[in-house]
């Protein structure tokens, strides 16, 4: 699975894009957060706020209880603030 | 129509190309938006941003009569009192045309993945947009 990051999120995490082998048991966006800040302090301090934090699941708006089967591609990121 | 670019448009061009040939039209509203007083970096999301666009287009499409509708979104470098984003709206009759553009930058300012940056700094998302975006929710019953 392809995980993208954007805007401070991508600062934070210190990389825009990487391709992760997850674990079976992690089958939404909440439990890929969960899984992601165990990788490190850039994690752990891009998803401390996840008040602050968007998902999209093959470039669609996703909640965090949304489930990531059959995902290809998932984005975090903060509020959007274009217009 | 959905377009992201580096470079500025011409909103009389963008009007007349709407509208050419067509007889259909009696109403053109436009909202233009501006760079204020900082100088902008607009980074976006760019497999999601066409998407995204085009779905709050079509939901505008289905909720308001609209002959023809254009949305162009500025991205990379911006300086004060350049041009960001224009929304151009067009109808048979001026209601339709004067909500559609106001419903379209109000879910664009709160559901297209873009992120202005000043300086090192990134621009905070406003609670007042998300309100804005927020009364065209649809009721239920």
């Amino acid at each position: 699975m392809r995980i993208l990051y954007f805007s401070w999120v991508r600062q934070k995490v210190g990389t825009a894009e990487e391709a992760v082998a997850l674990p079976a048991d992690i089958a939404t966006v909440a439990t890929l957060i969960d899984w992601l800040k165990s990788r490190g302090p850039g994690y752990e301090a891009a998803f401390e706020n996840l008040k602050l934090i968007r998902a999209a699941i093959d470039q669609t708006h996703a909640e965090l209880d949304a489930s990531i089967a059959g995902a290809d591609e998932i984005a975090f990121f903060p509020p959007v603030t274009g217009g | 129509m959905i377009r992201v670019q580096t470079q500025d448009f011409d909103i009389g061009a963008e009007i007349a190309a709407l509208t050419s040939g067509r007889t259909d039209i009696g109403a053109v509203v436009t909202f233009t938006g501006l760079v204020r007083d900082v100088t902008l970096e607009l980074e976006h999301y760019p497999a999601m941003t066409e998407r995204e666009l085009e779905r709050i287009e079509a939901e505008a499409h289905e909720r308001w009569m609209l002959q023809a509708s254009l949305v162009i979104h500025r991205v990379g470098k911006l300086s004060p009192g350049d041009n960001i984003v224009l929304v151009v709206t067009a109808s048979a009759h001026r209601g339709d045309a004067f909500q559609a553009a106001e419903f379209l930058m109000d879910y664009l300012k709160t559901r297209a993945p873009f992120w202005k940056r000043e300086g090192e700094k990134w621009v905070e998302a406003r609670e007042s947009d998300d309100e804005a975006a927020k009364r065209w929710s649809k009721k239920s019953g």
